[in-house]
Protein backbone atom coordinates (compact mmCIF):
# COMPACT_ATOMS: atom_id res chain seq x y z
CA UNK A 1 0.00 0.00 0.00
CA UNK A 2 0.96 3.69 -0.86
CA UNK A 3 1.84 5.63 2.45
CA UNK A 4 -0.70 8.38 1.65
CA UNK A 5 -3.61 5.63 1.16
CA UNK A 6 -1.98 4.54 5.19
CA UNK A 7 -1.84 7.99 5.83
CA UNK A 8 -5.40 8.57 4.79
CA UNK A 9 -7.19 5.64 6.23
CA UNK A 10 -5.06 6.16 9.54
CA UNK A 11 -6.78 9.45 9.88
CA UNK A 12 -9.77 8.75 8.79
CA UNK A 13 -10.24 6.23 11.71
CA UNK A 14 -9.24 8.72 14.60
CA UNK A 15 -11.56 11.45 12.95
CA UNK A 16 -14.50 8.69 13.14
CA UNK A 17 -12.91 7.01 16.78
CA UNK A 18 -12.85 10.52 18.14
CA UNK A 19 -16.80 11.21 16.63
CA UNK A 20 -17.55 8.29 17.99
CA UNK A 21 -16.99 8.65 21.10
CA UNK A 22 -17.69 12.29 21.87
CA UNK A 23 -21.49 11.52 20.56
CA UNK A 24 -21.88 8.23 22.52
CA UNK A 25 -20.52 9.60 25.72
CA UNK A 26 -22.37 12.72 24.68
CA UNK A 27 -19.82 15.05 25.93
CA UNK A 28 -19.97 18.79 25.80
CA UNK A 29 -18.97 20.92 23.20
CA UNK A 30 -17.52 23.37 25.30
CA UNK A 31 -15.38 20.36 26.87
CA UNK A 32 -14.58 18.49 23.88
CA UNK A 33 -15.86 19.21 20.40
CA UNK A 34 -16.53 16.80 18.00
CA UNK A 35 -14.91 16.67 14.87
CA UNK A 36 -17.76 17.88 12.89
CA UNK A 37 -18.68 21.00 15.10
CA UNK A 38 -14.55 21.95 14.23
CA UNK A 39 -15.35 21.17 10.84
CA UNK A 40 -18.54 23.54 11.27
CA UNK A 41 -16.45 26.47 12.88
CA UNK A 42 -13.79 26.01 10.48
CA UNK A 43 -16.38 26.54 7.78
CA UNK A 44 -17.85 29.46 9.44
CA UNK A 45 -14.05 31.10 9.58
CA UNK A 46 -13.09 30.71 6.35
CA UNK A 47 -16.68 31.43 5.05
CA UNK A 48 -16.30 34.75 7.08
CA UNK A 49 -13.09 35.58 5.78
CA UNK A 50 -11.93 35.73 9.31
CA UNK A 51 -9.63 33.13 9.49
CA UNK A 52 -7.54 33.89 5.94
CA UNK A 53 -6.96 37.31 7.68
CA UNK A 54 -5.52 35.44 10.83
CA UNK A 55 -3.42 33.27 8.50
CA UNK A 56 -2.27 35.94 6.51
CA UNK A 57 -1.14 38.37 9.74
CA UNK A 58 0.31 35.56 11.01
CA UNK A 59 2.67 34.59 8.30
CA UNK A 60 3.21 38.10 7.54
CA UNK A 61 4.75 38.85 10.73
CA UNK A 62 6.91 35.33 10.42
CA UNK A 63 7.83 36.35 6.59
CA UNK A 64 9.67 39.62 7.98
CA UNK A 65 10.95 37.85 11.15
CA UNK A 66 12.38 35.30 9.26
CA UNK A 67 14.14 37.31 6.37
CA UNK A 68 15.53 39.54 9.39
CA UNK A 69 16.70 36.38 11.00
CA UNK A 70 18.54 34.41 8.04
CA UNK A 71 20.35 37.86 6.96
CA UNK A 72 21.40 38.03 10.68
CA UNK A 73 21.94 34.61 11.07
CA UNK A 74 24.37 34.45 8.20
CA UNK A 75 26.34 37.47 9.00
CA UNK A 76 26.62 36.08 12.83
CA UNK A 77 27.61 32.93 11.70
CA UNK A 78 30.10 34.13 9.24
CA UNK A 79 31.51 36.30 12.09
CA UNK A 80 32.02 33.67 14.17
CA UNK A 81 33.43 31.50 11.60
CA UNK A 82 36.39 33.67 10.61
CA UNK A 83 37.09 35.33 13.83
CA UNK A 84 38.28 33.61 16.68
CA UNK A 85 37.60 36.12 19.55
CA UNK A 86 34.08 36.54 18.45
CA UNK A 87 34.01 32.58 18.54
CA UNK A 88 35.47 32.60 22.09
CA UNK A 89 32.80 35.50 23.66
CA UNK A 90 29.96 35.84 21.59
CA UNK A 91 29.84 32.56 20.49
CA UNK A 92 29.30 31.13 23.62
CA UNK A 93 26.69 33.88 24.62
CA UNK A 94 24.66 32.75 21.35
CA UNK A 95 25.20 29.05 22.64
CA UNK A 96 23.69 29.80 26.00
CA UNK A 97 21.11 32.40 24.60
CA UNK A 98 19.84 29.12 22.36
CA UNK A 99 18.81 26.81 25.63
CA UNK A 100 16.86 29.98 26.73
CA UNK A 101 13.25 29.14 24.83
CA UNK A 102 12.58 32.83 22.67
CA UNK A 103 8.98 33.03 24.44
CA UNK A 104 10.53 34.27 27.71
CA UNK A 105 11.24 37.30 26.32
CA UNK A 106 7.59 38.80 25.47
CA UNK A 107 7.65 39.94 28.72
CA UNK A 108 10.62 42.02 28.66
CA UNK A 109 10.02 42.67 24.45
CA UNK A 110 6.10 43.96 25.64
CA UNK A 111 8.46 46.29 28.08
CA UNK A 112 10.74 47.70 25.28
CA UNK A 113 8.41 47.80 22.49
CA UNK A 114 4.47 47.63 24.12
CA UNK A 115 1.76 45.35 23.82
CA UNK A 116 1.76 45.28 19.97
CA UNK A 117 3.47 43.94 16.65
CA UNK A 118 6.70 44.18 17.30
CA UNK A 119 6.89 42.84 20.16
CA UNK A 120 5.87 39.53 18.47
CA UNK A 121 8.13 40.30 15.95
CA UNK A 122 11.10 40.51 18.10
CA UNK A 123 11.21 37.25 19.54
CA UNK A 124 10.40 35.65 16.40
CA UNK A 125 13.45 37.19 14.78
CA UNK A 126 15.31 35.69 18.19
CA UNK A 127 13.69 32.42 17.73
CA UNK A 128 15.49 32.39 14.27
CA UNK A 129 18.30 34.32 14.67
CA UNK A 130 20.43 31.94 17.04
CA UNK A 131 19.40 28.52 15.39
CA UNK A 132 20.61 30.41 12.32
CA UNK A 133 23.69 31.53 13.51
CA UNK A 134 24.91 28.45 15.19
CA UNK A 135 24.18 26.58 11.74
CA UNK A 136 25.63 28.89 9.40
CA UNK A 137 29.10 29.03 11.57
CA UNK A 138 29.44 25.44 11.22
CA UNK A 139 28.62 25.46 7.93
CA UNK A 140 31.64 28.07 7.14
CA UNK A 141 33.82 25.62 9.33
CA UNK A 142 33.02 22.35 7.89
CA UNK A 143 34.02 23.57 4.37
CA UNK A 144 36.48 20.42 2.81
CA UNK A 145 39.72 22.08 2.50
CA UNK A 146 40.63 20.19 -0.15
CA UNK A 147 37.81 22.90 -2.36
CA UNK A 148 39.84 25.73 -0.36
CA UNK A 149 43.36 24.24 -1.98
CA UNK A 150 41.54 24.15 -5.65
CA UNK A 151 40.53 26.93 -5.71
CA UNK A 152 43.73 28.43 -4.47
CA UNK A 153 45.75 26.83 -6.71
CA UNK A 154 43.40 28.20 -9.44
CA UNK A 155 44.78 32.07 -8.60
CA UNK A 156 41.72 32.45 -5.66
CA UNK A 157 42.16 34.06 -2.51
CA UNK A 158 40.72 36.62 0.00
CA UNK A 159 36.94 37.97 -0.46
CA UNK A 160 36.95 35.90 -3.87
CA UNK A 161 37.45 32.93 -2.27
CA UNK A 162 35.00 33.40 0.27
CA UNK A 163 32.34 34.53 -1.81
CA UNK A 164 32.75 32.17 -4.86
CA UNK A 165 34.13 28.75 -3.08
CA UNK A 166 33.57 28.95 0.60
CA UNK A 167 30.40 30.30 1.18
CA UNK A 168 28.87 28.34 -1.50
CA UNK A 169 30.28 25.44 0.16
CA UNK A 170 28.35 26.19 3.02
CA UNK A 171 25.05 26.55 1.33
CA UNK A 172 23.54 22.68 2.68
CA UNK A 173 24.39 23.55 6.50
CA UNK A 174 22.39 27.31 5.61
CA UNK A 175 19.39 25.28 4.28
CA UNK A 176 19.34 23.37 7.42
CA UNK A 177 19.94 26.63 9.71
CA UNK A 178 16.51 27.73 7.67
CA UNK A 179 14.63 25.33 8.34
CA UNK A 180 15.48 25.04 11.68
CA UNK A 181 14.72 29.16 11.95
CA UNK A 182 11.11 28.79 10.37
CA UNK A 183 10.40 26.10 13.07
CA UNK A 184 11.52 28.37 16.05
CA UNK A 185 10.38 31.06 14.79
CA UNK A 186 6.87 29.76 14.16
CA UNK A 187 6.72 28.35 17.49
CA UNK A 188 7.88 31.67 18.93
CA UNK A 189 5.15 33.57 16.85
CA UNK A 190 2.10 31.28 17.88
CA UNK A 191 3.31 31.82 21.76
CA UNK A 192 3.25 35.38 21.16
CA UNK A 193 0.56 35.72 19.59
CA UNK A 194 -1.44 33.80 22.21
CA UNK A 195 0.33 35.40 24.71
CA UNK A 196 0.21 39.64 23.19
CA UNK A 197 -2.08 40.68 20.55
CA UNK A 198 -3.37 40.20 17.50
CA UNK A 199 -4.55 39.70 14.58
CA UNK A 200 -3.35 36.57 13.71
CA UNK A 201 -4.18 32.74 14.92
CA UNK A 202 -2.33 32.38 17.90
CA UNK A 203 -4.65 35.68 18.91
CA UNK A 204 -7.74 34.54 17.68
CA UNK A 205 -7.13 31.05 19.65
CA UNK A 206 -7.12 32.94 22.52
CA UNK A 207 -9.90 34.99 22.20
CA UNK A 208 -11.96 31.99 20.92
CA UNK A 209 -10.89 30.36 24.22
CA UNK A 210 -11.75 33.36 26.51
CA UNK A 211 -14.96 32.91 25.29
CA UNK A 212 -15.48 29.17 25.41
CA UNK A 213 -15.81 28.32 21.56
CA UNK A 214 -13.76 25.15 21.97
CA UNK A 215 -14.80 24.14 18.49
CA UNK A 216 -12.51 27.08 17.34
CA UNK A 217 -9.76 26.80 19.36
CA UNK A 218 -9.12 23.18 18.04
CA UNK A 219 -9.84 24.26 14.35
CA UNK A 220 -7.25 26.59 15.10
CA UNK A 221 -4.89 24.64 16.46
CA UNK A 222 -5.28 22.07 13.35
CA UNK A 223 -4.48 24.92 11.13
CA UNK A 224 -1.18 25.45 12.75
CA UNK A 225 -0.07 22.20 12.47
CA UNK A 226 -1.05 21.29 8.85
CA UNK A 227 0.83 24.70 8.26
CA UNK A 228 3.83 23.71 9.50
CA UNK A 229 3.86 20.18 8.46
CA UNK A 230 3.12 21.72 4.55
CA UNK A 231 6.38 24.11 4.81
CA UNK A 232 8.31 21.35 6.09
CA UNK A 233 7.86 18.22 4.41
CA UNK A 234 6.54 20.16 0.91
CA UNK A 235 8.74 22.89 1.19
CA UNK A 236 11.88 22.75 3.54
CA UNK A 237 12.93 19.31 3.51
CA UNK A 238 12.33 18.76 -0.30
CA UNK A 239 14.92 22.01 -1.01
CA UNK A 240 17.42 20.27 1.84
CA UNK A 241 17.03 17.32 0.48
CA UNK A 242 17.75 18.71 -3.65
CA UNK A 243 20.63 20.60 -2.20
CA UNK A 244 22.47 17.82 -0.43
CA UNK A 245 22.08 15.35 -3.55
CA UNK A 246 23.66 17.69 -5.51
CA UNK A 247 26.16 19.25 -2.97
CA UNK A 248 27.18 15.44 -2.80
CA UNK A 249 26.47 15.51 0.89
CA UNK A 250 23.55 12.41 1.03
CA UNK A 251 23.40 9.85 3.35
CA UNK A 252 21.53 6.65 2.14
CA UNK A 253 18.44 7.01 3.98
CA UNK B 1 66.60 24.60 -15.56
CA UNK B 2 63.16 24.98 -15.69
CA UNK B 3 61.82 23.34 -12.17
CA UNK B 4 64.34 23.04 -9.40
CA UNK B 5 63.94 22.15 -6.09
CA UNK B 6 66.46 23.15 -3.80
CA UNK B 7 67.70 21.24 -0.20
CA UNK B 8 63.64 21.32 0.96
CA UNK B 9 63.17 20.63 4.17
CA UNK B 10 59.97 20.06 6.04
CA UNK B 11 59.30 19.49 9.80
CA UNK B 12 56.06 18.75 11.31
CA UNK B 13 55.66 20.02 14.71
CA UNK B 14 53.20 17.90 16.99
CA UNK B 15 52.66 18.28 19.88
CA UNK B 16 56.17 19.50 20.85
CA UNK B 17 57.74 16.75 18.68
CA UNK B 18 59.11 17.95 15.58
CA UNK B 19 59.10 14.77 12.63
CA UNK B 20 61.32 15.35 9.71
CA UNK B 21 59.04 14.17 6.54
CA UNK B 22 61.30 15.76 3.79
CA UNK B 23 65.10 15.73 4.39
CA UNK B 24 66.97 17.47 1.62
CA UNK B 25 65.18 17.27 -1.34
CA UNK B 26 66.88 17.96 -4.63
CA UNK B 27 65.38 17.46 -7.87
CA UNK B 28 65.73 19.16 -11.16
CA UNK B 29 63.05 19.05 -14.05
CA UNK B 30 63.51 19.86 -17.45
CA UNK B 31 60.36 21.73 -19.26
CA UNK B 32 58.15 18.86 -21.12
CA UNK B 33 59.39 16.06 -18.86
CA UNK B 34 56.95 13.71 -17.08
CA UNK B 35 58.82 12.92 -13.88
CA UNK B 36 56.58 10.22 -11.71
CA UNK B 37 57.39 10.70 -7.82
CA UNK B 38 57.36 6.91 -6.65
CA UNK B 39 57.26 6.04 -3.10
CA UNK B 40 55.51 4.24 0.06
CA UNK B 41 52.40 5.79 1.60
CA UNK B 42 53.69 8.21 4.02
CA UNK B 43 57.02 9.00 3.13
CA UNK B 44 56.33 12.50 2.03
CA UNK B 45 54.86 12.66 -1.34
CA UNK B 46 51.71 15.06 -1.27
CA UNK B 47 53.65 17.19 1.16
CA UNK B 48 56.13 17.75 -1.64
CA UNK B 49 53.82 18.08 -4.44
CA UNK B 50 51.90 21.31 -1.60
CA UNK B 51 55.43 22.56 -1.70
CA UNK B 52 55.53 23.09 -4.96
CA UNK B 53 52.23 24.12 -5.45
CA UNK B 54 52.45 26.37 -3.00
CA UNK B 55 50.26 25.50 -0.43
CA UNK B 56 52.32 24.24 2.38
CA UNK B 57 55.79 26.14 3.00
CA UNK B 58 59.22 23.97 3.31
CA UNK B 59 61.02 23.98 6.74
CA UNK B 60 63.96 25.26 4.51
CA UNK B 61 64.88 24.82 1.13
CA UNK B 62 63.18 26.83 -1.72
CA UNK B 63 61.28 26.03 -5.12
CA UNK B 64 62.54 27.93 -8.09
CA UNK B 65 59.88 27.77 -11.69
CA UNK B 66 61.76 29.49 -14.58
CA UNK B 67 64.60 30.89 -11.71
CA UNK B 68 61.80 32.10 -9.76
CA UNK B 69 60.67 31.22 -6.34
CA UNK B 70 57.68 29.90 -5.23
CA UNK B 71 55.94 31.64 -2.58
CA UNK B 72 52.24 31.23 -3.37
CA UNK B 73 49.70 29.17 -5.22
CA UNK B 74 49.56 30.18 -8.82
CA UNK B 75 48.30 29.56 -12.00
CA UNK B 76 51.51 28.61 -13.74
CA UNK B 77 51.03 25.14 -11.36
CA UNK B 78 47.65 23.28 -12.11
CA UNK B 79 46.81 20.77 -9.15
CA UNK B 80 45.02 17.68 -10.16
CA UNK B 81 44.49 16.26 -6.74
CA UNK B 82 43.04 12.47 -5.62
CA UNK B 83 39.35 13.25 -5.22
CA UNK B 84 38.66 15.32 -8.34
CA UNK B 85 37.56 18.48 -6.14
CA UNK B 86 35.01 19.85 -8.32
CA UNK B 87 32.39 22.55 -7.17
CA UNK B 88 29.13 20.99 -6.92
CA UNK B 89 27.22 24.08 -7.36
CA UNK B 90 28.21 24.60 -10.41
CA UNK B 91 27.90 22.80 -13.93
CA UNK B 92 30.93 21.01 -15.83
CA UNK B 93 31.83 23.52 -17.56
CA UNK B 94 31.00 26.35 -14.95
CA UNK B 95 34.19 24.52 -13.13
CA UNK B 96 36.42 24.91 -16.32
CA UNK B 97 35.65 28.30 -16.76
CA UNK B 98 36.59 28.73 -13.08
CA UNK B 99 40.18 29.61 -13.35
CA UNK B 100 39.63 31.95 -16.35
CA UNK B 101 36.90 33.72 -15.55
CA UNK B 102 39.33 36.75 -13.88
CA UNK B 103 41.05 37.00 -17.35
CA UNK B 104 38.74 36.72 -19.94
CA UNK B 105 35.46 37.31 -21.34
CA UNK B 106 32.73 34.78 -20.52
CA UNK B 107 32.01 33.91 -23.75
CA UNK B 108 35.52 33.50 -24.44
CA UNK B 109 35.97 31.43 -21.44
CA UNK B 110 33.36 29.27 -21.93
CA UNK B 111 35.03 28.57 -25.57
CA UNK B 112 38.61 27.58 -24.14
CA UNK B 113 36.33 24.96 -21.27
CA UNK B 114 34.67 23.83 -24.15
CA UNK B 115 38.04 22.82 -26.21
CA UNK B 116 39.58 21.38 -22.93
CA UNK B 117 36.47 19.24 -22.25
CA UNK B 118 36.74 18.02 -25.72
CA UNK B 119 40.70 17.28 -25.12
CA UNK B 120 39.32 15.16 -22.55
CA UNK B 121 36.27 13.41 -24.44
CA UNK B 122 33.57 15.22 -22.35
CA UNK B 123 31.86 17.68 -25.07
CA UNK B 124 28.42 16.24 -24.37
CA UNK B 125 28.36 16.90 -20.53
CA UNK B 126 29.02 20.75 -20.64
CA UNK B 127 25.52 21.47 -18.83
CA UNK B 128 25.92 18.55 -16.56
CA UNK B 129 26.18 19.02 -12.73
CA UNK B 130 29.48 16.87 -11.30
CA UNK B 131 27.51 14.56 -9.25
CA UNK B 132 25.76 12.84 -12.54
CA UNK B 133 29.06 12.00 -13.68
CA UNK B 134 31.73 8.94 -12.74
CA UNK B 135 34.45 8.75 -10.41
CA UNK B 136 36.45 8.84 -13.99
CA UNK B 137 34.60 11.16 -15.62
CA UNK B 138 34.70 13.80 -12.90
CA UNK B 139 38.65 13.30 -12.67
CA UNK B 140 38.95 14.00 -16.77
CA UNK B 141 36.99 17.24 -15.92
CA UNK B 142 39.37 17.91 -13.01
CA UNK B 143 42.53 17.71 -15.51
CA UNK B 144 40.62 19.54 -18.03
CA UNK B 145 39.84 22.59 -15.40
CA UNK B 146 43.91 22.40 -14.41
CA UNK B 147 45.08 22.50 -18.34
CA UNK B 148 42.54 25.01 -18.98
CA UNK B 149 44.41 28.04 -17.05
CA UNK B 150 47.70 26.22 -19.31
CA UNK B 151 50.08 26.46 -16.71
CA UNK B 152 53.84 25.98 -16.96
CA UNK B 153 53.33 22.63 -14.73
CA UNK B 154 50.86 20.12 -13.86
CA UNK B 155 51.04 19.10 -10.49
CA UNK B 156 49.20 15.20 -10.16
CA UNK B 157 48.83 13.73 -6.25
CA UNK B 158 47.20 10.27 -7.21
CA UNK B 159 44.89 11.40 -9.55
CA UNK B 160 43.65 8.01 -10.58
CA UNK B 161 44.16 6.16 -6.89
CA UNK B 162 40.76 6.35 -6.41
CA UNK B 163 39.84 4.68 -9.78
CA UNK B 164 39.08 0.78 -10.73
CA UNK B 165 41.50 -0.77 -12.86
CA UNK B 166 39.76 -0.03 -16.06
CA UNK B 167 39.09 3.28 -15.70
CA UNK B 168 42.77 4.02 -14.60
CA UNK B 169 43.99 2.05 -17.41
CA UNK B 170 41.99 4.41 -19.85
CA UNK B 171 42.93 7.20 -18.60
CA UNK B 172 46.76 6.73 -18.31
CA UNK B 173 46.43 6.11 -22.08
CA UNK B 174 44.52 9.67 -22.20
CA UNK B 175 46.66 11.46 -19.81
CA UNK B 176 49.65 10.03 -22.11
CA UNK B 177 48.08 11.52 -25.09
CA UNK B 178 47.47 14.99 -23.61
CA UNK B 179 50.91 15.28 -22.56
CA UNK B 180 52.29 13.85 -26.19
CA UNK B 181 50.14 16.76 -27.70
CA UNK B 182 50.68 19.31 -25.47
CA UNK B 183 54.17 18.70 -23.98
CA UNK B 184 53.34 20.27 -20.54
CA UNK B 185 55.99 19.24 -17.73
CA UNK B 186 54.36 16.63 -15.32
CA UNK B 187 55.10 15.57 -11.86
CA UNK B 188 52.85 12.75 -11.09
CA UNK B 189 53.02 11.54 -7.68
CA UNK B 190 52.01 7.74 -7.30
CA UNK B 191 52.51 4.45 -5.05
CA UNK B 192 52.05 2.34 -7.86
CA UNK B 193 55.67 0.98 -10.08
CA UNK B 194 53.63 -0.15 -13.13
CA UNK B 195 51.78 3.12 -13.46
CA UNK B 196 54.75 4.86 -13.22
CA UNK B 197 56.90 2.87 -15.47
CA UNK B 198 53.73 2.74 -17.80
CA UNK B 199 53.90 6.80 -18.02
CA UNK B 200 57.11 9.18 -16.80
CA UNK B 201 60.45 9.56 -18.59
CA UNK B 202 62.12 9.63 -14.97
CA UNK B 203 60.85 8.06 -12.12
CA UNK B 204 61.85 9.59 -8.54
CA UNK B 205 62.05 6.64 -5.98
CA UNK B 206 61.43 7.75 -2.48
CA UNK B 207 62.48 6.56 0.42
CA UNK B 208 60.68 6.94 3.90
CA UNK B 209 61.39 8.19 7.57
CA UNK B 210 62.34 10.85 6.51
CA UNK B 211 61.44 11.15 2.96
CA UNK B 212 64.83 11.23 0.75
CA UNK B 213 65.30 10.45 -2.51
CA UNK B 214 66.70 7.12 -3.24
CA UNK B 215 66.88 6.82 -6.89
CA UNK B 216 66.61 8.68 -10.05
CA UNK B 217 65.86 6.45 -12.70
CA UNK B 218 65.62 7.50 -16.30
CA UNK B 219 62.66 5.25 -18.22
CA UNK B 220 64.01 4.30 -21.88
CA UNK B 221 61.46 2.13 -22.70
CA UNK B 222 59.97 3.24 -25.93
CA UNK B 223 56.61 4.09 -26.14
CA UNK B 224 53.96 2.92 -26.00
CA UNK B 225 55.28 0.91 -23.43
CA UNK B 226 52.63 -1.53 -23.21
CA UNK B 227 54.17 -3.33 -26.54
CA UNK B 228 57.49 -3.72 -24.46
CA UNK B 229 56.39 -5.90 -21.55
CA UNK B 230 59.90 -7.93 -20.85
CA UNK B 231 61.63 -4.04 -20.57
CA UNK B 232 59.06 -2.81 -18.18
CA UNK B 233 58.66 -6.55 -16.31
CA UNK B 234 62.33 -5.79 -16.10
CA UNK B 235 62.43 -2.18 -14.68
CA UNK B 236 59.42 -3.41 -12.44
CA UNK B 237 61.87 -5.92 -10.25
CA UNK B 238 64.56 -3.48 -10.05
CA UNK B 239 62.31 -0.78 -8.57
CA UNK B 240 60.67 -3.62 -6.27
CA UNK B 241 64.06 -4.45 -5.27
CA UNK B 242 64.59 -0.82 -3.71
CA UNK B 243 61.44 -0.38 -2.23
CA UNK B 244 61.18 -3.59 -0.26
CA UNK B 245 63.68 -2.05 2.59
CA UNK B 246 61.54 0.85 2.24
CA UNK B 247 58.40 -1.19 2.94
CA UNK B 248 60.06 -3.51 5.50
CA UNK B 249 61.11 -0.44 6.97
CA UNK B 250 57.84 0.95 7.56
CA UNK B 251 56.63 -2.29 8.52
CA UNK B 252 59.00 -2.80 11.33
CA UNK B 253 58.40 0.86 12.88
CA UNK B 254 54.34 0.02 13.00
CA UNK B 255 55.54 -3.39 14.68
CA UNK B 256 57.39 -1.26 17.04
CA UNK B 257 54.94 0.93 18.24
CA UNK B 258 52.32 -1.39 18.61
CA UNK B 259 54.67 -3.01 21.04
CA UNK B 260 55.33 -0.13 22.50
CA UNK B 261 51.60 0.61 23.12
N1 LIG C 1 49.69 18.99 8.25
C1 LIG C 1 50.40 17.97 8.78
N2 LIG C 1 50.73 17.98 10.10
C2 LIG C 1 51.44 16.98 10.63
N3 LIG C 1 51.90 15.92 9.95
C3 LIG C 1 51.61 15.84 8.64
C4 LIG C 1 50.85 16.86 7.99
N4 LIG C 1 50.73 16.53 6.67
C5 LIG C 1 51.37 15.36 6.53
N5 LIG C 1 51.91 14.94 7.69
C6 LIG C 1 52.72 13.73 7.90
O1 LIG C 1 53.75 13.72 6.96
C7 LIG C 1 53.97 12.42 6.47
C8 LIG C 1 53.93 12.41 4.97
O2 LIG C 1 52.63 12.68 4.53
P1 LIG C 1 52.23 12.76 2.98
O3 LIG C 1 53.03 13.83 2.35
O4 LIG C 1 50.76 12.88 2.90
O5 LIG C 1 52.71 11.32 2.47
P2 LIG C 1 52.32 10.55 1.13
O6 LIG C 1 51.60 11.47 0.22
O7 LIG C 1 53.65 10.10 0.57
O8 LIG C 1 51.51 9.36 1.52
C9 LIG C 1 52.95 11.51 7.11
O9 LIG C 1 53.55 10.80 8.16
C10 LIG C 1 51.92 12.46 7.64
O10 LIG C 1 51.35 11.96 8.81
MG1 LIG D 1 49.61 11.36 -0.52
Amino acid sequence: MRPTIKRIIFFAIIILVWQGIVRMLGISASLMPAPTDVFEALAQGFADKTLIYDILASFRRLAIGLVIAIVLGVGLGILLAKNKTADETLGTLILALQSVPSIVWLPIAIMWFGLNEKAVTFIVILGGTLVMTINMRIGIKNVSPLYIKAAQTMGSRGLDLFAKVIFPASVPYAVTGARLAWAFAWRALMAGEILSTGPGLGYTLKYASDFGNMKLVIGIMIIIGVIGTIMDIVFFQRVEKNVLRRWGLETNS
Amino acid sequence: MFLKIQDVNKQFVNQKEASTVLSDINLEINEGEFVSILGPSGCGKSTLLSIVAGLTKPTSGEILLNGQQITKPGKDRGMVFQQAALFPWMTVEENVMFPLRKEMKKKEAREVAHQFLQKVQLSNYTKHSPHELSGGMQQRVAIARALSMNPKVLLMDEPFGALDEQTRSRLHHELEKIWLETKKTILFVTHSISESIKLSDRIIVMGTRPGVILEDIKVQIPRPRANHPQMTAKLEEKIMGLLQTEIDKVVKEELAYAANN
